[in-house]
């Protein structure tokens, strides 16, 4: 017996509520960007779950690009996360408030 | 058999997201994150999306997270503050855990989501058929993000270079 859509579609929900939970409560820039690529990965367990029990795979193929644009986006974004410590001295979210005011 | 396997690997993907985001120690983090993807990919194989597990660890788990481990080496970051959870962040986790609980409810209770059983023959599991369509219907969006990763590569080069300081230039 395998497991339903259903099923995948729970777990896939779960994840992205976990990296979500951390982005929302974590201070570091880099754990919170972890974060980030924990939803995009939940996100693509549905697509593919849904190429799967529909029998097409537009899902899939779109998870090649989401998985292109997540390696791009985590090169660029670290690349910011260098700059900014290099500025600052500090990754901390509190401490990186000068568009606060 | 299939549900054990479903059941061992979502189970083992959930605490190692739990502990991402709970771990004090950010390569701790960056490991959890590793196993995480390694379950993931388990689900994708089966899925019967073998060339998605396969990319998904060359990808996240070998690049992705080598580059996570590099920057926190070169931060050197010690601790931090792991749990705040206060004002506006509280209201927003609040309401978000409200809707998702609402909709999971709703998708529990109301009945299934509108799928036979997996088709017998996968789509994802013939490569053929993959490249096929990454070169026909989507050759246009293949060039844009080929396009995109060298902007992209530009854009870190651009952001890694030193910006010259006023006391520098004198």
């Amino acid at each position: 017996m395998t497991p339903s859509l259903d099923s995948y579609v729970m777990l896939s929900a779960a994840l992205f509520a976990i990296g979500f939970l951390g982005v929302l409560v974590r201070r570091n820039t880099l754990v919170i960007y972890m974060c980030l690529e924990l939803m995009l990965v939940a996100a693509t367990l549905a697509l593919v779950a849904f190429s799967r029990f529909n029998g097409t795979e537009d899902g899939d193929v779109f998870v090649f690009f989401i998985l292109t644009v997540a390696a791009a986006e985590v090169a660029v974004g670290l690349a910011i996360i260098v700059a900014l410590f290099r500025a600052r001295q500090t990754v901390q979210v509190d401490q990186l408030d000068s568009l606060k005011h | 058999m299939e549900h054990l396997a479903f059941t061992c690997l979502s189970v083992f993907s959930l605490a190692c997201a739990l502990g991402v985001v709970l771990s004090k120690n950010a390569v701790n983090g960056a490991m959890c994150l590793l196993l995480c993807l390694a379950g993931v990919a388990g689900l994708f194989v089966q899925l019967h999306a073998y060339l998605l597990a396969f990319v998904l660890v060359l990808v996240y788990a070998g690049a992705v997270v080598a580059l996570f481990l590099f920057i926190i080496m070169l931060l050197d970051m010690q601790g931090g503050t792991p749990w705040k959870f206060r004002g506006l962040n509280a209201a927003a986790g609040f309401v978000a855990a409200l809707l998702l609980v609402t909709g999971l409810n709703l998708l529990a209770v109301r009945g299934h989501l509108e799928a036979g059983p997996p088709i017998g023959h996968s789509v994802g599991s013939s490569l053929k058929l993959y490249s096929y369509q990454l070169f026909t219907t989507y050759l246009l969006p293949v060039q844009i993000i080929g396009f995109l990763l060298l902007i992209a590569m530009l854009g870190v080069i651009v952001l890694s270079r030193r910006v010259p300081q006023p006391e520098d230039a004198k």
